[in-house]
């Protein structure tokens, strides 16, 4: 294969019409429409009782392959009220009839983009399709990972395939090392900041530079997560030397480490110097609004998020810890910490980080999407203000359409907690 | 394929929160959704809206999360299609594959009014003007300015789709005919 970039160098080894060993005669092409082969199949408790519904009136009675569909409970639980309790009870009766084992009820039900990387579910060269748009997070472990809708994913799940049109790809190269208190939601945020949130609709990101080399998983699922703010179809890191270590002893198959050609056809460069970057907030009312906090100015915050699927994971938690341990929360803010999974859970107490929270005046919650989309667990009220580590800054996305959310990554977030406005960690550090 | 009604006209990067809120996705029935149709950016919308409207909008239609609830809500709320300047990913998916006809039209300037632009009035959109679309010949008709609008027609293959009735109808139908083998992937 030649001059191909990634997405088209995996989604050339999962064309449904070829027979395997799929792609090396016949690699696809950015523009093509294509019948994909799928890996895996991904729904939540909102969007798996219309997938369902869509797969019983296909008139099939069996899913492809029970063990390549996950369904996870992680909305609008643990259960908020009757009707969202009857749409997590839909999801289980179909588990348990189609026999899928990767059913995830509360308890051990993380954020969906959160456990399928901890699980050894997401491997390089996967083609993972998810009734969720931040299903693009599975690209950081290098698979081609991608939101759609319900009737897609009942779909999918009764066929093992997808329709699909091959992706232009932009490259984007992370040059230079992270600074103090800068971490992978800068990173992305600079990125749709630049490209802004239209600035990449239909296309892949893909990511590369020298950066690479030092940026952990947990950043680079941060930056994947968000690609979809740029209106991107997925968010591909390569499968380098790091990626391959997390997998290590998780990965449930042998993973397809791929590449882009080195001659790779890209539709668009962006290259951000890491190194110059400060730390980052996004303005309301749109992910692209974004500006150094130190430029933001005195804003006061009512409540301060940390977690969801961009940054839900242990490191997240650290940076939090890090500041909030021996501070407290400022007596005009609610501080909601939320670990992503169980096993960020579990970690979370084991190293002691729960403890700082808890005695900063915080309140740690069971793993949910809850509050980022307004759903539980922190829904705000008219006239305030959130500073969020979550994704989307939407007019009313976390409760009434007359609050306002930030985004920000722990570092801000934590800040701000204990500062009652948006501030840089060096201010309250001092 | 011709659809003919007034048009409800909004900006650029309408999301799907505006257009369902995450606080109503307790269900996915399609009616119950309908009732807070678009809420977010118009409080009216719901009760006024008329069998067979037009939406027009700017450019990134959609934008957000994947619930297959935004398109739904719009379908079931009566709208016959969704005219805007440029879509989201997802939802431009979910609209095709539920039945909801949807037209990429650049030329719609749905902010002219907005801006109160310098533009020829011939160009203006208005909310409440009668427009219709034809969605073969790629044709968008402003009827109370007798004025004409192009756009690249909608892909053969999502012709084939909404024809059939969306997605679900249309796999449906292949699988009766033994036209779709399961593919097994490598798990």
């Amino acid at each position: 294969m030649r001059n191909l970039t990634l997405a088209e160098k995996i989604l050339s080894t999962h064309v449904a019409t070829q027979k395997p060993p799929r792609g090396e005669a016949h690699p696809v092409r950015a523009g093509d429409q294509i019948e994909v082969v799928v890996d895996l199949v991904l729904a939540n408790d909102i969007t798996a009782p219309i997938a369902i519904r869509e797969f019983h009136s296909l008139g099939v009675k069996e899913v492809f392959n029970p063990e390549a569909i996950v369904l996870v409970a992680d909305h609008f639980t643990p259960n908020k009220d009757i009707a969202s309790a009857e749409q997590a009870a839909s999801m289980r009766a179909f588990a348990r009839e189609q026999s899928i084992t990767h059913h995830y009820d509360v308890g051990r039900a993380g954020i969906e983009h959160v456990m399928l990387h901890e699980l050894g579910l997401v491997l390089p060269g996967d083609v993972i399709v998810g009734a969720d748009s931040h299903t693009c997070t599975a690209g950081a472990l290098g698979a081609f990972a991608t939101g759609m809708g319900s009737t897609d994913i009942g779909v999918a799940m009764a066929t093992g395939s997808v329709w699909m049109r091959v992706p232009e790809t932009i490259r984007v190269d992370l040059n230079g090392e992270l600074q103090p208190w800068v971490g992978g939601k800068d990173v992305i945020l600079e990125a749709i900041g630049r490209l802004g949130v239209s600035g990449a609709t239909y296309a892949a990101l893909e990511f590369g530079g020298s950066t690479l080399n030092h940026l952990s998983t947990d950043a680079r699922f941060t930056i994947a997560n968000m690609a979809i703010e740029t209106g991107a179809k997925a968010g591909l890191f390569p499968a380098d030397r790091t990626a391959l270590a997390y997998l290590a002893g998780r990965a449930s198959r042998d993973p397809t480490a791929l590449a882009a050609d080195e001659d790779a056809i890209y539709a668009e460069r962006l290259e951000i110097d890491v190194a110059a970057l400060e730390p980052l907030v996004a303005l309301p009312h749109l992910p692209e609004n974004v500006r150094p906090v130190r430029e933001a100015g005195s804003i006061p915050i009512d409540q301060a998020v940390i977690g969801s699927c961009t940054n839900g994971r242990l490191d997240d938690l650290r940076i939090a810890a890090k500041i909030l341990r021996g501070r407290q929360v400022h007596h005009d803010v609610r501080c909601i910490v939320i670990p992503g999974s169980p096993q960020v859970q579990l970690d979370a107490v084991r190293e002691g980080l729960v403890d700082a929270f808890l005695e900063a005046g915080a309140a740690v919650s069971t793993p949910t999407c809850g509050p980022c989309l307004g759903g539980h667990m922190g829904v705000l009220a008219a006239g305030e203000r959130a500073v969020s580590t979550t994704n989307r800054n939407f007019r009313g996305r976390m409760g009434s359409l007359d609050s306002e959310v930030v985004l920000s990554g722990p570092a801000v977030a934590a800040a701000s907690a204990i500062a009652g406005r948006l501030a840089h960690p060096e201010e309250v550090l001092r | 394929m011709t659809i003919r009604g007034r048009i409800w006209v909004f900006g650029d990067h309408v999301d799907t929160d505006a257009i369902i809120p995450a606080r109503y996705l307790h269900t996915s029935d399609p009616l119950d959704l309908a009732r807070h149709c678009m809420e977010g950016l118009d409080a009216d919308f719901p009760d006024a809206v008329r069998q067979g409207d037009l939406i027009v909008a700017g450019k990134n239609f959609g934008c957000g999360s994947s619930r297959e609830h935004a398109p739904l809500a719009i379908k079931a709320a009566g709208v016959g299609c969704v005219v805007a300047v440029s879509f989201a990913r997802i939802f431009y998916r979910n609209a095709i594959n539920i039945g909801l006809p949807i037209v990429v039209c650049p030329g719609v300037i749905a902010s002219a009014i907005a801006t109160g632009s310098a533009l020829p009035a011939a160009c203006i959109t208005e909310e409440g003007q009668e427009w219709d679309v034809d969605l073969e010949s790629g044709l968008v008709r402003n009827l109370a300015l007798g004025t004409e609008m192009d756009f690249a027609p909608v892909p053969p293959f999502m012709t084939q789709l909404l024809r059939a009735g969306g997605l679900t109808a249309y796999t449906r139908t292949r699988i009766a005919a033994g036209d779709l083998p399961r593919a097994r992937s490598k798990q």
